[in-house]
């Protein structure tokens, strides 16, 4: 089998990157093995979980279902680079802890990147559009309710 | 100034590794050198294999190694039993468990053929492809009870039946009762659990290191100190060779328990055989096959009732869907007998189950393990005595609660620890009373009528259960104050998300004064804690954290102790409290544990004979019998009589685990628990079809709630304290997933006006069965 392979430059998170990828290598294991940004995590592969949710400029998209090379001159954002360089926790992160939104963790940083696009997008949401919001990410821990309360706490506080 | 943290929301220590991405899980392992590993399972339920060749599959670059069965030599043999059957009269149990990898038959889709060895993931997995099998298809045995049938297809040849056990408890004599009983009402229940399906799948990370002759293996196991102790000994190694951690793991409510699965025994081989770390994966379409589920029973139940609606007794026959092997002995089925009893006073029980082998996934403990289905049973046949008794349905299950003054009450039957089933302690009719008070029992066939008239069809639920928790044998615990003041804890159970290293921190703070942000828990390294039994049957907390409580008491008598010689006071005199000990009254007149700590390990000078150096202290705790928790939930629900498209409008649990360490993390515990109830009455279903091929093997047909599914929900708690145990607790971890089937049957017969003409006995149900169940009668 003939293995082609591209040359990609994007940027995660700010620092950019340039790399020699095989052409079927899926943007999650570009970022997790690759660049080692193991925060972002892997849980079905067919795009239902919403683990692997990054953003890509700006939008949520599910890792899973990219390839690395599709990835090629965009600017990547993973749960490595939410909270500030001092830091500091997102406000998203700070209710996520406040508001016990998380146990095992495992879906944790997809609902952190799907949740903070929404929040630009939404900065005053109603419960139902939050639930609405993140019905495209799985977990099996919480029962949701806490995340729930966590995006909505997190949206007042950044309406200031 | 620090104070008591314990029954403390603390906010939990583990949360900003995982909230920024830094927490390890087992595939972030990489490791020089690494090779990863892919199997070819069976795509048949049952087949003889007549030929398998590899040889394609290492000529393609990149491959590594192949092995079948027969490469294995003696490393290939059946699992260990991990729970052996319990001591009851008249048992009968054929113990059949899971292999490496198959070797003259296969038993069950997803079973492993081969394992493939390459430098990547993607290339093990290409040479799947390449590999070429022959395997000869046999019948498949689905059905249970077609499978106990003469003439079935066999699972197990050898065994002459499709029988892996046979039990039967009893308690009083049921035939007496029955026989002076007002009324009998006899139904036959289903009842299926699906799969506990964590965000993170398995996976296991081996690397054998020649040099050290040490064997480190990363592994998303819920029970780290056996897959030590049982690999050490198939490895010929030394246990104190083989270092199992289980780092964070993402979620396993059960099946990571199991043990040992065939990717966990052939890993470290193949680590040692190729002297290089391998890694393997589970993908989420082998985790619907190659990881155990818990699946279904079938109950044939009846119930004598005196005609005021007391239950004079129980007798239930039963068949349990084991799968393929029972390594897990008999651990799902005797809860479900035993659990069927629940709150309730039943004089006399006469209960039987076969356990049944099946060309399915093994069936082991899912959250919950085999108590749905007993409560099921119980909750719907007094859902039934009530309607035919003319009783209000709450009132029914009041009548019969064990009365405060009647504890410790006695089942006299065995449960899954071996112990007599006996209730340590309860008080249920508060519990009730407050969950009907908070569902707004009384005002609801108000509401009811009221928003009948506006074409809303609105129904109410009320189920009761226990909860056996906590079990044995025993957990431990070190506990060690550092130089820098800081202290440590370690225990041999592992972490997946319930909270341990928040609430084993609470503890130990309140016993040494110190921050919980000040105390770093690890869990799950057998070189951090030696031994340990597991994180399952609700008992983390129960039993570990009794452990912890116990060493972190002795820590601090040892500080009290040296302060006392420093100072040249009494013990009494002293208060330990903000990391340092203090002489009462004069503050200033302190030494911090961390100095006491150096102390204890000085480099001059002699130590008295039986002292130990340092500030620590290992200590075990193992309770006699489990404790008792319980609890009611209660829902109101609206249902299209239409399309069937359910809301939940109300979802209330009230619940009793003794005393609580953290209500925080013990929310989080419940809601995450009935929203798994929540998927096992109305959306999760594992559809097979009679050649036991799962025909919705994926997150897109297999549905797991989402937050538009699972409701806000209402918590109320009760405390009573266990005897059991000196810090009062009861589990907590399985409450929420216990009794959403019999709650979701009720309130959509009531919301459908189905009381007395369909009776819903299964459980899952789903728009499209409650169609087909109701499609021949007027609504």
């Amino acid at each position: 089998m003939d293995i082609d392979f591209h040359d990609i430059t994007l940027s995660v998170n700010g620092q950019k990157y340039q790399r020699r990828v095989e052409s079927r290598l899926l943007l999650s294991d570009f970022l997790r093995h690759d660049l080692a940004l193991a925060g972002t995590h892997v849980g079905c592969e067919h795009g239902v979980c919403g683990a692997c949710t990054i953003l890509l400029d700006g939008e949520p998209v599910r890792s899973c279902l990219l390839l690395a090379a599709q990835a090629n001159s965009h600017e990547i954002s993973t749960i490595e680079g939410l909270a500030g360089k001092d830091g500091a926790y997102h406000p998203l992160q700070q209710a996520m802890h406040d508001h016990h939104g998380l146990q095992c963790g495992y879906c944790t940083p997809g609902i952190l990147m799907t949740m903070t696009a929404f929040l630009v997008e939404n900065p005053s949401p109603s419960e139902g559009e939050v639930r609405e919001a993140l019905s495209g990410n799985l977990c099996r821990c919480t029962g949701y309710q806490n995340i729930v309360d966590a995006v909505m706490s997190a949206a007042t506080r950044m309406r200031g | 100034m620090s104070t008591r943290t314990f029954g403390e929301p603390i906010k939990r220590n583990e949360d900003r590794r995982l909230l920024t991405g830094q927490a390890l899980f087992v595939d972030d392992i990489e490791l020089p050198g690494m090779l990863h590993a892919a199997f070819l399972r069976s795509q048949v339920a049952h087949a003889r294999i007549l030929k398998i060749d590899v040889t394609r599959a290492l000529q393609r670059p990149g491959v590594v190694a192949a092995y079948v069965a027969g490469d294995l030599g003696d490393y290939w043999q059946p699992g260990p039993i991990l729970v052996p059957p319990p001591p009851i009269e008249g048992i009968v149990f054929h113990e059949r468990t899971q292999i490496p990898l198959a070797k003259e038959k296969v038993r069950h889709v997803g079973e492993p053929l081969v394992i493939v060895i390459a430098e990547s993931r993607y290339i093990a997995e290409d040479a799947l492809d390449d590999i070429e099998v022959e395997l000869e298809q046999l019948p498949a045995v689905v059905d249970l009870e077609k499978g106990l049938t003469a003439g079935s297809a066999l699972v197990h040849e050898d065994v002459g039946s499709n029988v892996s056990a046979h039990v039967r408890q009893t308690k009083g004599n049921y035939a007496a009762a029955a026989a002076r009983a007002d009324h009998i009402i006899k139904r036959r229940f289903w009842y299926e659990h699906g799969i506990s399906s964590p965000i993170e799948t398995r996976g296991v990370v081996a690397q054998w290191d020649g040099r050290a002759n040490q064997m480190t293996i990363w592994d998303t196991t819920q029970a780290p100190v056996f897959v030590r102790n049982g690999l050490a000994g198939m490895l010929g190694l030394n246990e104190r060779q083989v270092r199992v951690i289980a780092p964070f793991v993402g979620g396993g409510f059960g099946p990571k328990i199991m043990m040992f699965y065939p990717e966990e025994v052939l890993l470290p081989w193949v680590s040692m055989k190729l002297n290089r770390p391998v890694k393997w994966i589970e993908d989420r379409l082998e985790h619907f096959f190659a990881t155990t589920h818990e699946r279904g029973q079938v109950h044939d139940a009846e119930i004598a009732l005196s005609s005021d609606g007391h239950i004079l007794g129980i007798k239930d026959v039963f068949l349990h869907d084991g799968g393929a092997y029972d390594p897990y002995g008999l651990t799902v089925p005797i809860n479900s007998q035993c659990t069927l009893l629940g709150p309730y006073v039943v004089p006399n029980y006469d209960s039987t189950f076969t356990q049944v082998f099946t060309n399915l996934p093994t069936v082991t403990p899912y959250r919950g393990a085999g108590r749905q289905h007993g409560v099921f049973v119980m909750e719907r046949l007094l859902d039934f005595a009530a309607h035919e008794l003319n009783i209000d349905p709450a009132e029914i299950r009041r009548r019969n609660l064990i009365p405060p003054d009647a504890f410790p009450y006695n089942n006299e039957i065995i449960y899954q620890d071996f112990e007599v089933l006996e209730y340590d302690s309860g008080n249920y009719e508060p519990v009730l009373d407050m969950a009907l008070d908070a569902i707004g029992y009384q005002t609801f066939r108000d509401e009811q009528a009221k928003a009948r008239t506006e074409g809303r069809h609105l129904g109410i639920g009320v189920a009761c259960y226990v909860e056996g928790t906590g079990i044995g044998p025993y957990e431990g615990a070190k506990v060690q104050v550092q130089s820098n003041g800081k202290v440590s804890v370690a225990t041999g159970i592992g972490t997946q998300g319930q909270g341990h290293f928040t609430v084993f921190a609470q503890i130990a703070a309140d016993q040494l004064g110190v921050k919980v942000g000040d105390v770093d828990v690890v869990t799950g390294d057998t070189d951090q804690f030696y031994w340990g039994a597991g994180t399952f049957a609700s008992r983390g907390a129960v039993v570990a954290g009794n452990a912890v409580n116990e060493a972190a008491k002795v820590v601090r008598k040892k500080a009290l102790k040296q302060a006392s010689d420093l100072f040249e006071c009494s013990e009494d005199d002293l208060v330990i409290d903000d990391g340092k000990v203090s002489i009462v009254g004069i503050p200033e007149k302190f030494v911090k544990l961390g100095d006491l700590a150096n102390l204890a390990n000085p480099m001059r000078g002699a130590v008295e004979p039986g002292t130990e150096p340092g500030l620590e202290s290992t200590q075990y705790f193992g309770p006699k019998m489990g404790a008792t928790a319980n609890g009611v939930h209660a829902i109101i629900i609206e249902m299209d009589p239409q399309t069937f498209d359910l809301k939940i409008l109300k979802y209330v649990v009230v619940h009793d685990c003794g005393t609580v360490i953290n209500p925080m993390i013990l929310a989080g515990q419940i809601h995450g628990g009935v929203a798994q109830g929540i998927g096992n009455a109305f959306y999760e279903k594992l559809v097979f079809d009679d050649q036991g091929q799962l025909l919705n093997a994926s997150l897109a047909d297999y549905l797991l709630p989402s937050a538009l599914e699972v409701p806000r929900m209402e918590l109320g708690h009760t405390v009573t304290k266990s005897p059991l145990n000196p810090l009062g607790i009861k589990g907590a971890g399985e409450a929420g997933a216990i009794p959403g089937g019999p709650l979701f049957a009720q309130a959509i017969e009531d919301a459908l006006g189905l009381k007395g003409r369909v009776e819903l006995l299964e459980i899952p149900l789903s728009p499209s069965r409650l169609f087909e169940l109701t499609r021949n009668t007027k609504r």
